[in-house]
């Protein structure tokens, strides 16, 4: 019944990257959450990545109804969730089948032989049994009977049916692999514990199965216990493990906290985005508002209202969402409000890939409105800055009054890693330019002399009434003007608003080498795939290749063209056809971009970086 | 929202832009009964919002002494709930046309008025698109000869009415643009509901569609015409106040009194305030006599009250009272 065909020991690593994939029924995103977090607890740096399948319910045992989570687990400092796998756990044929070109070659897959049958195997397309056919000998494959021994183990069990039983075999995974890693099942018990509190049958059937696969694993002493991954040096403090959506929400809530001003959420459900909808409408502890309109334009509306009446105003999306926001941001830079946009992409165009990752939409940030239009455009890098730049957005919005679309992407969106807690008290100043007293000569397009930000009259504030609107204003009274100077002026002054960002936003740093033969640009989501190539190339002995990542797209900050100066070559790397390249090539004519871009949904893998970088060294 | 201590005129809500509608338009009408309605409602001047999409009518807020926007086609009801959720003691107003509300603006209307956020929203019925210079519209009628229809429009047009009773409006009012004083009223009415309130002014664009109402609100027809509704009073009309609707059947008669035997105790009672929809349905499309007046005013729980109760609800039975309690909250680890 068991059988481990054993080819080769496996390697002492400081890092693992390990997939759980099955049916979307299966549970494989709790398996993998419980491992990530209780990896994360005993004190490893981690980076996750969960891949769903686009359907809703696909049908049972089908290829393109199966769901993974990939989780990469260090001593070291851990930036992406990985590309190759060192263990793959896959719970069907279909599972087996569709990632088993991320195995490294010579290491380990788990299978569930009792999912095996006639049935899933021709659902998997498979003609030949793999298990018997020998094409996995290149692995090292540990065959199981999952399904069985989890029935064994729950004999005696009151109260559970044959479905909930077949289902929990997800934990004699979990249990098999917590104790090839040396991992306690402690986390994951206490988890039932709160999670079942009403049902002790269910607590007692997922406890026992866990620890049936942790002892199995441990008596039949079929896997070497080998890999021991110990802590990580990370910074000293309180973490948790937080998803990028999860963090952006919190920024906000953080920003909101920190400016004394209420938070306002219109937004109309679109994947990735829509999680963020999901975290804000629980918090109406904070006050917070979140209004799901009717669709992204009223979603933008609303915000643009509540801005007007005061509050700090977001609006949440995805691709096609913004081009939909378009001519309402348009409005929303004429009146010069704070407001921020969140624009989680995804594959485009159109409907595109709407599950899948890309950078596609820097353009459309940029310029995705008619006439003179510009906003500050910024980037967040991982799950955590999530946070950070959710909160920078805001900041940035009220204190130079403009719209600011920050850009994320469905792989740090869904993606997960350890985020040092920020208190709020730890957070920057956040000012506004609220008025509410009365002067003489006052009018609503008063401006600051640095930021040229124009003041914030609420309604509510005896004296200040005053109109807004599209039409183009007089740059004095901010009342409505054709005069063909004023358009000009007006035009400019915006523009140069956005520019004097620049005096507000850091540096771009370069990491690794400071000066050299290539440096390596990125910008967004990538910073983890881009991070951890650099390092490794570095590591390898090419120390003359640097890395300098932006969050600050428009403006781009101050130092750019000097640090571009500081390397022969430039090399752009990006999830699109080259679009932050044209961004760079439009403010730095003379220089040279070289592209590395990659338009498949996915991200960078660290073969194919590697492979570039050497490239254009040699 | 606090009442006014000051007395206002209309002139402390005239602002000091110059007018630019077309002389003779009813745009002035609706303006000028706007100014005069603002004093009588006890509201605070800085308390008042005027939002608007794109059109003639929507140059409104630039007239208006108070807070406004002139924002973009058809999207005011979405940044006015905006408004008005982010401070709900604002007396927010929402000005429309019939293009603005019900072409491109056709999915935030029926869905403002389903919501019922206490806005009140003016919609400018010219049946034609003024400011971009005479197409046919939504409300047009079939056969009107406009630039964009120069041999007669064929698409059936809405009632404004009854898609808005569609849409669960529980506060419908229809007033001719020539009728400043019950205008006036009905402006101050809708400002005391709390909901949604929708006013359908039959308005006429001396430029592109003279007359338009001119059978119904023309000042020598307009009592024959008209059925001016009040709540609790009966159907009564007439220059001399002698007919008035019954019920016959499923249908609305209009009956004479002194004939067949019919007295004033014959006629219809108004109940704006019914629920049931089912008569203010009958009555707005009756097309004779044409309903005017408020003809529906259903109270009802408002979206922000809703809200208003959830938050608090969750506000009294939950532990997080700073960010900070969130985010070290639940799973949490410490790293020495
Ligand atoms: C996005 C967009 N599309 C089209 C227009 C052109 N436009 C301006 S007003 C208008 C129609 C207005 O008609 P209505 O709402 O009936 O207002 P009225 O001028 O009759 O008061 C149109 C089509 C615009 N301003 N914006
Ligand atoms: S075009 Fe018609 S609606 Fe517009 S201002 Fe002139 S008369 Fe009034
Ligand atoms: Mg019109």
């Amino acid at each position: 019944m068991i059988t481990a065909k054993i080819k080769g020991q496996p390697e002492a690593l400081e890092a693992v990257i390990i997939r759980f994939v099955g049916d979307s029924g299966d549970g494989m995103q709790l398996t993998g959450t419980q491992f990530s977090d209780t990896s994360a607890m005993f004190g490893n740096d981690i980076a996750t990545f969960p891949n769903y399948p686009s359907e809703i319910r696909a049908p049972q045992g089908s290829l393109y109804g199966v769901s993974g989570f990939q989780v990469h687990i260090g001593s070291v400092e851990i930036s992406t969730p990985g590309d190759e796998v060192d263990l793959l756990v896959a719970m069907n044929p279909a599972g087996l089948k569709t990632n088993l070109h991320a195995v490294k070659p010579g290491h380990t897959i788990i299978v569930d032989t009792d999912s095996f049958t006639k049935k899933n195997l021709e659902k998997a397309q498979y003609e030949t049994n793999p298990l018997e056919d020998n094409s996995l000998e290149n692995y090292r494959v540990i065959e199981v009977s999952m399904t069985s021994l989890t029935k064994e183990s729950l004999k005696g069990v009151e109260g559970l049916d044959n479905k909930s039983i077949t289902r929990s075999k997800n934990m004699f995974a979990l249990g098999m692999v917590y104790w090839m890693y040396d991992r306690s099942t402690e986390h994951t018990e206490d988890f039932f514990n709160k999670k079942f509190k009403s049902k002790p049958n269910v607590i007692e059937a997922n406890t026992r199965v866990l620890k049936a696969g942790f002892n199995y694993a441990n008596t039949l002493e079929l896997i070497p216990n080998s890999y021991t991954i110990s802590p990580a040096k990370m910074a000293p403090g309180t973490y948790r493990i937080i998803m990028g959506n999860t963090a952006t929400a919190w920024g906000f809530l953080a920003a909101a906290e920190k400016s004394g001003l209420e938070l306002f959420l219109g937004s109309y459900p679109i994947t990735p985005a829509t999680d963020i909808l999901h975290e804000l409408v629980k918090h109406k502890h904070f006050g917070v508002k979140a209004f799901q309109a009717e669709d992204e334009i009223a979603g933008i509306a609303s915000a643009i209202g509540a801005s007007f009446a005061g509050d700090l105003a977001i609006t949440t999306t995805s691709g096609p969402g913004l081009a939909l926001k378009g001519e309402a941001l348009g409005l929303a830079m004429m009146i010069e409000l704070p407001l921020v946009v969140v624009n989680v992409q995804r594959g485009g165009p159109s409907t595109g890939l709407p599950t899948k990752t890309e950078q596609s939409d820097l353009l459309q940030a940029m310029y995705g409105r008619n006439g003179e239009s510009p906003v500050i455009v910024i980037a967040a890098s991982t799950p955590a800055d999530c946070f950070d730049f959710a909160f920078e957005a805001s900041k940035l919005a009220l204190e130079h009054m403009t719209p600011v679309i920050l850009l994320t992407d469905g792989y740090i969106a869904n993606g997960s890693a350890p985020w040092k807690i920020h208190s709020v008290d730890d957070m920057p100043e956040i000012k506004n330019n609220l008025v509410n007293e009365v002067k003489e000569n006052w009018h609503p397009y008063n401006r600051n002399e640095d930021t040229l930000a124009r003041n914030w009259a609420i309604p509510g504030t005896p004296g200040l009434e005053h109109r807004v609107g599209g039409l183009e204003k007089d740059s004095v009274t901010g009342n409505v003007s054709y005069v063909p100077e004023n358009h000009e002026y007006m035009t400019k002054i915006r523009a140069e608003k956005i520019k004097r960002v620049q005096n507000y936003i850091p540096d771009v740093e370069v990491e690794f080498a400071q000066t050299g033969d290539l440096l390596v640009i990125g910008w967004g989501g990538t910073y983890g795939s881009l991070h951890s190539a650099v390092k490794q190339i570095n590591k390898e002995g090419y120390d003359k290749i640097g890395f300098a990542h932006f969050n600050y797209i428009n403006p781009l900050p101050k130092n750019t063209r000097q640090v571009l100066a500081r390397f022969k070559k430039v090399v752009v790397c990006e999830l699109n056809n080259g679009q932050f390249s044209k961004v760079l090539s439009n403010n730095f004519n003379g220089c040279e971009f070289i592209q590395f871009n990659k338009i498949q949904g996915l991200p960078f893998g660290n073969t194919e970086l590697i492979e570039k970088f050497k490239q254009l060294v040699q | 929202m606090e009442t006014a201590e000051k007395k206002y005129t209309f002139k402390d809500f005239t602002s000091d832009q110059e007018v630019r509608w077309c002389p003779g338009c009813d745009d002035y009408v609706i303006l000028r009964s706007m100014q005069k309605a603002l004093p009588d409602m006890g509201v605070k001047r800085e308390d008042v919002v005027f939002i608007s999409g794109i059109g003639c009518s929507s140059r409104f807020p630039y007239y208006m002494n108070t807070y406004g926007m002139h924002s973009i086609h058809g999207r005011a009801p979405g940044i006015a709930s905006g408004v008005k959720l982010a401070n709900p003691d604002l007396s927010v107003w929402i000005i429309t046309g019939d293009g603005d509300a019900m072409a491109i603006g056709g999915n935030h209307f029926i869905h403002v008025l389903r919501r019922n956020i206490d806005l009140n929203i003016v919609l400018f019925n010219n049946e034609i698109y003024g400011l971009t210079k005479g197409q046919f519209s939504p409300t047009s009628l079939v056969g009107q000869k406009t630039k964009s229809s120069p041999y007669g429009n064929i698409q059936q047009p809405f009632s404004p009415g009854e898609l808005a009773m569609g849409a669960q409006a529980r506060f419908f009012a229809r007033i001719g643009g020539n009728n400043p004083k019950d205008m006036t009223n009905i402006f101050i009415e809708s400002h005391k509901f709390k909901g949604t309130s929708l006013i359908e002014v039959l308005q006429n664009c001396v430029i592109f569609n003279d007359g338009c109402f001119k059978s119904v609100t023309d000042k020598t027809v307009k009592e024959d015409q008209q059925i001016y509704l009040e709540h609790g009073k009966p159907m009564i009309f007439g220059k001399e106040r002698n007919k008035g609707l019954i019920l016959n059947g499923l249908k609305l008669e209009v009956v004479t009194i002194g004939e067949n035997g019919i007295t004033q105790e014959d006629l219809l009672v108004h109940n704006a305030k019914e629920q049931d929809p089912t008569l203010h349905q009958m009555l707005i499309r009756l097309q004779y006599p044409v309903a005017t007046g408020v003809i529906r005013s259903f109270d009802d729980i408002t979206l922000e009250e809703r809200m208003d109760d959830v938050t608090k609800q969750v506000k009294a039975n939950s532990n997080f009272k700073k960010t900070d309690d969130l985010f070290f909250s639940g799973e949490t680890y410490e790293v020495k």
